[in-house]
């Protein structure tokens, strides 16, 4: 691991050299200090972000299957065609990609929206100190600490219809008759719901815990003297105060989730069932098992131009609201 | 501070479903590492019927763990002190300077986040198979490779978390700095980020388990010495059979040091403004 | 601010263009050193470590004959054909590989493996040595192939022979009528038993059994110039030959609909909620892994329609396996060597008792190990009664579309809807849609 000690010692001598120039050149620190803080941050995203973006974006324009995969630069110019395809809701492409729209839209809403609140739920809960606050905490991280595949597997396992362990409690509360599928037909969408808030409501909780440990206590006690209850603490406090990091956490479980492709492969493997047929999936079928890569671009171009534009909306909503506010 | 009865109701209720909810899967696993396979894969129990340590003991031959799990801390490790390192300057750029492109900067960043992984794995593989025929230095398939791509995996997210943080921060703070004659570099380490400690740590966290759970660009970047967890885990499940015992006990084992580092770090993540702005 | 943004593209364009220039000439990871080869292997045995010791000795003796050194990487499934897409899109791929002998016509598209035309067959010990059938799924008939057979498969019915006594039948069935009697006197009223498990969920098992269905039927999933022709009758009457058993019949385990991987109906019959099981010849590793014993089970070929539609043959297998292909622009010579090796009588009967495969050599089918009943069986199926699957490029997608059609088929049947000849035919329809306007 030399590279990377050297690299550590590279950031190091950058960060010691960069404070010690200003007291000598004020004037031009401050023109260029903030463009060499933003450096390491511009390489990288240009490098695995950007740029691998924009050839993507350039494949879509692509007929790219498996004869010019070898040399695809050499791939004919498809034009529109790719583009064509997805978008045509009467041809089976884009029919079963309007589907899946559908669905993915429906799943991030209630993943984000479950998310948020059962994290705010236990970061107000977790706010105030009482017994067994540090192991609650702690507990209510692990779903979020296992790797990925450890932690949908055991769902898969736990939701299988013969020996999963739903069943066997649904049947032994007498609530159904244990024989219930859950990893195929319509339930498949509620369990994969169900399994997507569990992994990630930890985040938001996190996230939020951290928010609310900035938030200067004085106030709170101020608002205390005054009668405010706790809801009233909550709604005319908390929530204002937090707007930034909901702000920014909401849009992000909403990115992540949209996009998420680590759960649903591991929970339905390639078979996805149709009611869970996610995007992330569709895409990745139509790339990789299919060998059309143009057509698998030209569909992720569709959602980025979508998520760019509900970002944009997002954005001017939320930061008029809180400029009236 | 006064609690009422209602609210320490509904905290006891509403928190012991979230510790079911949240549990439920990890009592699973645990039964289930201790079940012999043909029990595993028999009718679900509560409590198993015949207890046994031989799949603790089995997942390391049947997989090298031990590699994949070393080869994940370092990979995610770096990538998670990189990721940090530079989001903390960048934040600091964003949040304390206006200077041009600052917009754009910022577009692009948030924009990154919306990109489906899928459209640019296949262009980032040949980014570095080209990096790599150029200097001589492979990254696909190498743990720097994969470093690389996590750290800025997360980025996008930290730099923003970090701005919405170093955004609270008094700038009061910033300017008794300075009349103690401290450059900005100086007001970055001794105010802003001791300040900003727990949105560090929750951002370190994040970038960590960023890189710690990552499958696609895991399986086609790496190869049988730089493999991580997230992907080795799979190997549990063969083209001959599935070993739930030993995927539900591995994946116990494994996040046992995640868990316990999650712990290290509480007091980090509830060290308050105030306490910050003190030192 | 545009002349940043032009920069940034012409950055872009330079990097990865570089890469598409560059691999042109392709490369490999070992280099042009001619003492190495690097050989990316599949799953067969019961773990990847597992795959590492039976192989392990081998490249040593390998590495002795030939002072050819191998750099082993066994890669499990799930990733192996996104790997070698991946490597073959940069260039930058191993010197030999082994692939699921379906993919072999969509890989051999790519033009990135070495053809195996006369000099190099004639190098690997030459074409003659191959069984006709396994030589029939490494390409379109009639054209070159960029790929020979390793290791051979084909499926079998595997059975509990208790049960079967339980329930008073004495042979195993011998047509498919048959079974489908057999399965319903083994199926129990209240669930806790049924006549056979499926991996209904499995897009590739589902594909393989609507080609087969469909060979006994007369149907064809491609006509003559290799248009789709899914929806045809017969086409139709094969699906439903399958999924009739959980929808019609409702013989098979519910639980076949969730199964996405055979070693989930493995699991089935070896905790005895299911008599029988379609499965390949190397299933008996996963049935014994999961602790039945030997004597408890027995295999036979799977039963065919009797008597056979009008144009219908008697196939109940493709030609299943695994095939080994040489990436170009490597060490070629080393890997013609290699490819020699492993396909020599003596390592194929070595490699195949071990991962409990079929040789794919006509010598090595004469070996005495392969001579006991049940793999006698097996290697009269692969050589007698199997078909391969459609060698065209856009098998993987047959296999996508019409295997996923299926499994909601199968789906739709476990959880209480019925399945008429109209719905499959309707599903089968949009499957061809998607596959003609995918391409």
């Amino acid at each position: 691991m030399t590279a990377t000690e050297n690299a550590v010692r590279e950031g190091r001598r950058a960060g010691k050299g960069s404070a010690k120039t200003p007291r000598r050149r004020r004037v031009a620190q401050n023109r260029w200090l903030p463009y060499l803080l933003l450096a390491p941050a511009i390489i990288f995203e240009l490098l695995v972000h950007v740029i691998p973006m924009l050839t993507g974006i350039g494949i879509s324009f692509l007929k790219l299957n498996q004869f010019f995969l070898r040399n695809w630069l050499e791939a004919p110019f498809a034009g529109l065609s790719n583009y064509h395809y997805a978008v045509d809701v009467n041809g089976s492409i884009g029919k079963a990609l309007l589907w899946s729209f559908v669905v993915t839209i429906g799943f991030t809403i209630l993943v984000v929206g479950l998310s948020w609140v059962l994290g705010m739920f236990a970061a107000v809960m977790l706010q105030r100190s009482f017994r067994g606050r540090a192991l609650l905490r702690t507990i209510f991280l692990i779903p979020y600490a296992l790797p990925v595949y450890a932690g949908v597997i055991v769902w898969k396992f736990m939701l299988s219809r013969d020996n999963g362990m739903v069943n066997h409690l649904l049947a032994q509360l007498h609530i159904t008759d244990g024989h219930t599928f859950w990893l195929i037909g319509n339930n498949a969408f509620a369990s994969i719901v169900v399994v997507a808030v569990w992994r990630l409501w930890p985040f938001a909780l996190l996230t939020l815990m951290a928010g609310m440990q900035s938030l200067p206590t004085d106030v709170y006690e101020a608002a205390a003297v005054d009668g405010a209850g706790m809801w009233q603490q909550f709604r005319k406090l908390t929530m204002p105060m937090l707007r930034g990091i909901n702000q920014v956490l909401i849009l992000v479980l909403f990115l992540w989730t949209f996009n998420d492709f680590n759960v649903p492969y591991t929970l339905f493997s390639a078979s996805i069932p149709k009611s869970a047929d996610l995007i992330s999936i569709h895409v990745y079928q139509s790339s990789f098992q299919n060998f059309n890569f143009g057509l698998g671009s030209a569909m992720s171009v569709l959602l980025l131009l979508f998520l760019l534009v509900v970002t944009g909306l997002y954005l001017l909503f939320t930061s008029r609201r809180s400029r009236r506010a | 501070m006064r609690e009422s009865t209602s609210f320490k109701v509904i905290r006891v209720v509403g928190l012991t479903l979230l510790t079911l909810f949240t549990l439920a899967p990890l009592y699973v696993m645990i039964v289930s590492g201790l079940k012999p396979l043909s029990d595993v894969q028999g009718a679900f129990s509560w409590i198993p019927s015949h207890v046994t340590v031989q799949p603790f003991v089995d997942i390391w031959h049947t997989i090298p763990l031990a590699r994949y799990f070393t080869n994940s801390v370092i990979v995610s490790l770096s990538a998670a002190a990189f990721s940090v390192l530079i989001a903390i300057f960048a934040s600091y750029a964003v949040s304390r300077w206006d200077f041009r492109g600052k917009r754009l900067f910022q577009i692009t960043v948030l924009s990154t986040q919306m990109f489906p992984g899928i459209l640019f794995l296949l262009p980032l593989y040949l980014i570095f198979v080209n990096i790599g025929q150029a200097t001589g230095f492979a990254l696909q398939g190498s743990r720097i490779g994969l470093i690389i791509t996590y750290l800025t995996f997360s980025l996008p997210f930290s730099i923003w978390m970090l701005v919405s943080y170093f955004d609270t921060i008094p700038r009061g703070l910033d300017e008794a700095a300075k009349v103690d004659g401290a450059g900005p570099m100086r007001t970055l380490w001794s105010v802003v980020v001791p300040a900003a400690k727990p949105g560090i740590v929750a951002v370190g966290i994040y970038s960590f388990m960023t890189a710690w759970g990552e499958t696609l660009f895991a399986s086609v970047m790496t190869n049988d010495s730089s493999k991580t967890l997230a992907i080795g885990l799979r190997e549990y499940s063969t083209q001959i059979s599935v070993y739930w015992n030993q995927v539900m006990a591995a994946s116990l084992v494994v996040s046992v040091p995640v868990v316990v580092g999650f712990l290290l770090l509480q007091r980090y993540l509830v060290q308050g403004l105030t306490a910050g702005a003190v030192k | 601010m545009r002349k940043r943004i032009l920069g940034v593209v012409a950055l872009s364009a330079a990097l990865v263009a570089g890469a598409g220039g560059l691999t042109a000439c392709g490369s490999s990871d070992s280099g042009s050193d001619s003492k190495t080869i690097t050989y990316w292997a599949s799953n067969q045995g019961s773990s990847l470590q597992n795959d590492k010791d039976v192989l392990g000795p081998e490249l040593k003796k390998f590495t002795k004959q030939t002072g050819i050194k191998v750099k082993l990487q066994v890669i499990g499934w799930n990733d192996l054909l996104n790997k070698i897409t991946t490597a073959t899109t940069s260039g930058q791929g191993p010197d030999v590989v082994n692939i699921g002998n379906t993919w072999s016509a969509s890989l051999a598209a790519t033009g990135a493996f070495v053809d195996f035309d006369k000099s190099h067959m004639d190098k690997i010990g030459g074409q003659d040595k191959f069984l006709a059938t396994s030589m029939s799924s490494t390409g379109a008939a009639g054209k070159t192939t960029a790929s020979v057979p390793l290791y051979g498969l084909s499926y079998g019915l595997f059975y509990n022979k208790k049960m079967f006594a339980d329930a008073g039948i004495k042979n195993p069935p011998a047509s498919w009528q048959e079974l489908v009697t057999d399965a319903k006197k083994l199926t129990k009223p209240g669930g806790k038993q049924y006549g056979i498990t499926l991996a209904g969920a499995s897009y590739t098992e589902n594909a393989h059994f609507a080609f087969i269905f469909g060979q006994q039927q007369g149907g064809n999933f491609f006509d003559k110039s290799g248009k789709p022709t899914f929806d045809t009758p017969a086409n139709v009457k094969a699906v439903q030959q399958y999924t009739d058993l959980i929808s019609k019949d409702k013989v098979a385990t519910p639980a076949s609909a969730e199964h996405t991987t055979t070693n989930d109906a493995v699991e089935d019959f070896t905790s005895g909620k299911a008599a029988m099981l379609l499965g390949q010849n190397n299933t008996n590793t996963g049935i014994e892994a999961n602790g039945m014993k030997k004597s408890d089970y027995a295999v036979a070929p799977i039963p065919i329609l009797t008597p056979l539609p009008a144009g219908g043959k008697k196939i109940n297998s493709h030609v299943a396996g695994i095939n080994i292909a040489a990436f170009k622009g490597g060490n070629e010579t080393g890997a013609m060597k290699f490819i020699k090796f492993m396909t020599s009588a003596k390592e194929q009967v070595i490699l195949d008792k071990a991962f409990n495969a079929l040789p794919v050599t006509t010598e090595a089918a004469k070996d005495p190990a392969f001579q006991t009943p049940e793999n006698k069986m097996f290697v009269d199926v692969l050589a007698n009664t199997s078909a391969p699957m459609p060698m065209i490029t856009d098998e993987s997608q047959f296999e996508t579309t019409v295997g996923n059609a299926m499994k909601d088929l199968i789906a739709q049947a476990a959880t209480g809807k019925t399945v008429s000849a109209a719905d499959v035919k309707k599903s089968l329809d949009d499957a061809q849609q998607k596959m003609q306007s995918g391409g």
